[in-house]
């Protein structure tokens, strides 16, 4: 591990603050599951999902959360993978932010299920290996085991835990490449559907894990940091600030290159109008919400000189990520779907179950309490999780973390 | 159906001879072999359907209400429109550039290598040997991820509870459902539902055997499907689009 | 220490107890039996049987008729509707639940069920009535090959 001992320990916080924050959570928490069961009772006629927009907000949320679970991971693996010394004492708060992203997303994805008890018969053998679903089932179950043996191999003090170190890291690794592909695998694989039939989603996911699952990993770092008057020094945070600047470059490029692409296939260009065109809620999500806000403005946060050693604009720029990749995979998957289905080309449609019209969709409130619960869940691992084990070094600071650091 | 009948099925199919139905004078007879009850179904056979639009009167409007009337979709109380079921639908189209206009029933087109099956989680939603494709409901998950891979459009999630289904069409809150072909009828050797109501427009039959009248048909004239280019080899083909 | 520990459980349990044989004085309502043989006499198999694993026979014979089409009447589903949920009572057909949604003791299956306590969600999918299903042979000749 980092050649200067690192201190780790548990948060000792016990007042208002922790305790507040743990009652807000449950509470999110109780709002969610009180949205499941009522759809669970009812079904789903009481939300704003319908035949046509088969996934809707719930769906962002858990996907952002699935795909954000392996970017934040990558901060562990730069230091194990890459031997980059100066990440290694994020490690373990990498696996733990990780695993907590990765149950926040698959809560919400199950809570929708149209028969949650009929989960029980995949158990039972009922599993159709052509299906990307179903191997994500085993990659989420796999990950989730990879990560906790290699949190083990970073936390544990026996010498076979510190043998199993490197192995453990790099397996996480390779898992978590696979478990993106997985997740962009869904969409890309829909033949009939003009907004998702790219192969290249698979690696957009990718890259975009890196962007949102740093971005989320940031905010949580230097929250938690804030709240328990550890110190980070600059030193590290301009790394990940940097970092962070080339994922959202790397998912920016992505993208175009993805609707480039899309242009030149005269079939997609239909579509492509749509998204890019202007003129409804997914093409200004997509220019205002991803690209200015999401995109944009975050580079010109981290990249401007004068903001350097700015925590503010650090702050602001990983949060405004976050909205970025939101409005992104809300473009990519509730818009795909708005763009109707592509029966007759160069003809018109018109039926009684909207053949040819743009669907509109609006999630409900409970949709949202939904999508909240499973941030909830995360957020609630993650807390109790720093305050029972010890996950967070003691300091960050630049003459702890980095022994070549200029003072 | 009455007791009769039924009592004349039961006779026909236990000498093993074939049903015959008749559909109006003047139209072909076409045949139907019953298979016996006990015995499973083959890749001997491939069921499909043949429709010429141009003898459907409206588009099919016809059949529409003969699935529904079978089936008893459609009916839901709560859903709204986007959300209530729809296993057939007539869809217009009319051509940009010409500006020709033809209307067409589209259901599930029942793929041989069917996007929905290729995508579900369980295997649920699957092709029967002989060609059906179906969903068992019994381990439906509800994902939908059968409705995102389907380019027809012809799934449907049930969107609320339902009461007092038809006995040979069990439909449940939380499950997707489509077209089944009417496979209790097909299983019992008589025709879907539409098939029967249609006056001879719709031609049913096992593309597997070339002496079927639809074998015959689509031999002499053809049969074009819906996105062709998805090279998904559908069984269900169209006349006049 | 060890008393303290071992008065509270002792506590707990006896908590426990009470509260579980409070629910026992009203007990459930016998199942009503008589419903089950209006039609027929006997089932398809001797009624030991099939009170210890109807349930099995019906999920062989579901993945029997879903995947393989194989529809013989003897453990079908439906005809055990036909045969044990009457056709009508008071000119309306008999549902599994009442009008308040609780099981109905009319109903064959729910009246059973209740008395068990077992949950059955065969209807949430299934039809629970025989409507518009063809007459039901009431010494159950039927199944087999020759059908």
């Amino acid at each position: 591990m980092s050649s200067k001992k690192i201190t780790y320990t548990e948060i000792e916080n016990k007042g208002i603050g922790f305790y507040g924050l743990l009652g807000l959570l449950g509470f999110f928490l109780l709002a969610g599951g009180y949205a499941f069961l009522a759809a669970e009772h009812s079904g789903h006629y009481i939300t704003g999902m319908n035949n046509q927009i088969v996934w809707g907000l719930p769906h962002i949320f858990a996907i952002f959360l699935i795909v954000a679970a392996s970017g934040a991971l990558n901060i562990g693996s730069i230091g194990t993978v890459f031997g980059k010394k100066i990440y290694q004492p994020l490690g373990r708060l990498s696996g733990l932010v990780a695993i907590a992203l990765l149950v926040g997303g698959l809560i919400i994805l199950l809570l929708d299920l149209g028969r949650i008890d009929h989960v029980i018969e995949m158990a039972k053998g009922n599993l159709n290996f052509k299906s990307i679903f179903a191997w994500n089932m085993i990659l989420y179950g796999g990950f989730i085991a990879l990560v906790s043996f290699y949190l083990w191999t970073m936390m544990a003090r026996s010498k076979l835990a510190k043998r199993l170190y490197k192995p453990a890291g790099f397996s996480a690794f390779t898992w978590r490449l696979m478990l993106t592909t997985g997740t962009g695998s869904i969409f890309g694989f829909l033949v009939a559907r003009q907004a998702f039939d790219a192969a290249i989603l698979a690696p957009l996911f990718i890259i975009l894990s890196f962007a949102i699952g740093l971005a989320f990993f940031l905010m949580l770092l230097i929250f938690t940091y804030k709240c328990t008057q550890r110190e980070i020094g600059d030193v590290l945070l301009n790394k990940l600030r940097y970092l962070l600047g080339v994922f959202i470059l790397a998912t920016l490029l992505f993208e175009v290159t993805r609707h480039l692409t899309n242009l030149y296939a005269t079939e997609h260009h239909a579509v492509e109008s749509f998204i890019l065109g202007g003129g409804n809620f997914y093409s200004n999500l997509f220019w205002f919400g991803y690209v200015v806000l999401g995109a944009l403005a975050p580079l010109v946060l981290i990249f401007c000189r004068l903001l350097k050693n700015n925590r503010a604009a650090l702050l602001l720029a990983a949060f405004l990520t976050v909205v970025g990749g939101f409005s992104l995979l809300y473009v990519i998957i509730i818009g795909g779907q708005a763009f109707p289905l592509v029966l007759f080309p160069n003809a018109e449609v018109s039926s009684s179950y909207f053949d040819g019209v743009n669907n509109s969709y609006s999630a409900n409130i409970g949709e949202y309490m939904l999508g909240m619960a499973g941030v909830a869940v995360t957020l609630l691992i993650v807390l109790v999780g720093v305050k029972v084990l010890r996950f967070l070094p003691t300091s960050l600071a630049d003459s702890v973390i980095d022994p070549h650091a200029k003072k | 159906m009455s007791n009769i009948d039924a009592y004349r099925r039961r006779f026909l199919l236990g000498a093993g001879i074939a049903s015959v139905a008749t559909v109006a004078p003047g139209l072909v007879l076409r045949q139907v072999n019953a298979k016996p009850a006990d015995e499973a179904v083959t890749d001997q056979k491939r069921w499909g359907m043949l429709i010429d639009v141009d003898k459907l009167p409206n588009g099919g409007q016809g059949v529409v209400d003969a699935c529904k009337a079978e089936h008893g979709w459609g009916h839901e109380e709560h859903s709204n429109a986007e959300q209530k079921t729809q296993w057939v639908r007539t869809v217009k189209v009319t051509e940009k550039l010409t500006k020709h206009e033809f209307k067409l029933p589209v259901m599930c087109q029942h793929c041989e290598t069917a996007p929905c099956a290729d995508v579900c989680p369980t295997g649920a939603s699957f092709k029967r040997v002989d060609g059906i494709v179906l969903v068992n409901k019994h381990i439906c998950i509800g994902c939908r991820y059968c409705m995102m891979a389907c380019p027809y459009k012809a799934r449907s999630l049930v969107h609320e509870a339902i009461f007092d289904q038809k006995p040979d069409t069990p439909r449940g809150k939380g499950t997707v459902e489509a077209c089944t072909l009417c496979v209790h009828k097909i299983d019992a050797g008589e025709q879907p539902a539409c098939v029967a109501s249609s006056n001879g427009a719709i031609v049913f039959g096992d593309l597997k055997d070339e002496s079927s009248e639809i074998s015959k048909q689509l031999k002499a004239r053809g049969g074009k499907q819906i996105r062709a280019d998805l090279g998904l080899n559908t069984g269900v083909r169209y006349q006049g689009i | 220490m060890t008393s303290r520990v071992n008065g509270t459980l002792a506590t707990l349990l006896l908590l426990f107890t009470t509260m579980v044989f409070s629910g026992c004085e009203d007990t459930a309502p016998k199942p009503r039996l008589e419903t089950a043989k209006a039609k027929s006499e006997s089932c398809v198999e001797p009624t030991g049987v099939m009170r210890r694993t109807h349930m099995d026979f019906i999920k062989h014979q579901r993945d029997e008729t879903m995947y393989k089409g194989i529809r013989t009447q003897k453990h079908s589903f439906k005809e055990c509707i036909n045969c044990h949920v009457p056709d009508k009572k008071d000119g309306k057909p008999v549902n599994y639940l009442d009008s308040n949604h609780n099981l109905n003791p009319d109903h064959f299956c729910a009246t059973c069920h209740a008395y068990v306590g077992v949950k059955i969600d065969c209807f949430e999918c299934h039809s629970d009535n025989p409507a518009g299903a063809a007459p039901v042979d009431a010494n159950h000749a039927v199944g087999g090959s020759h059908e």
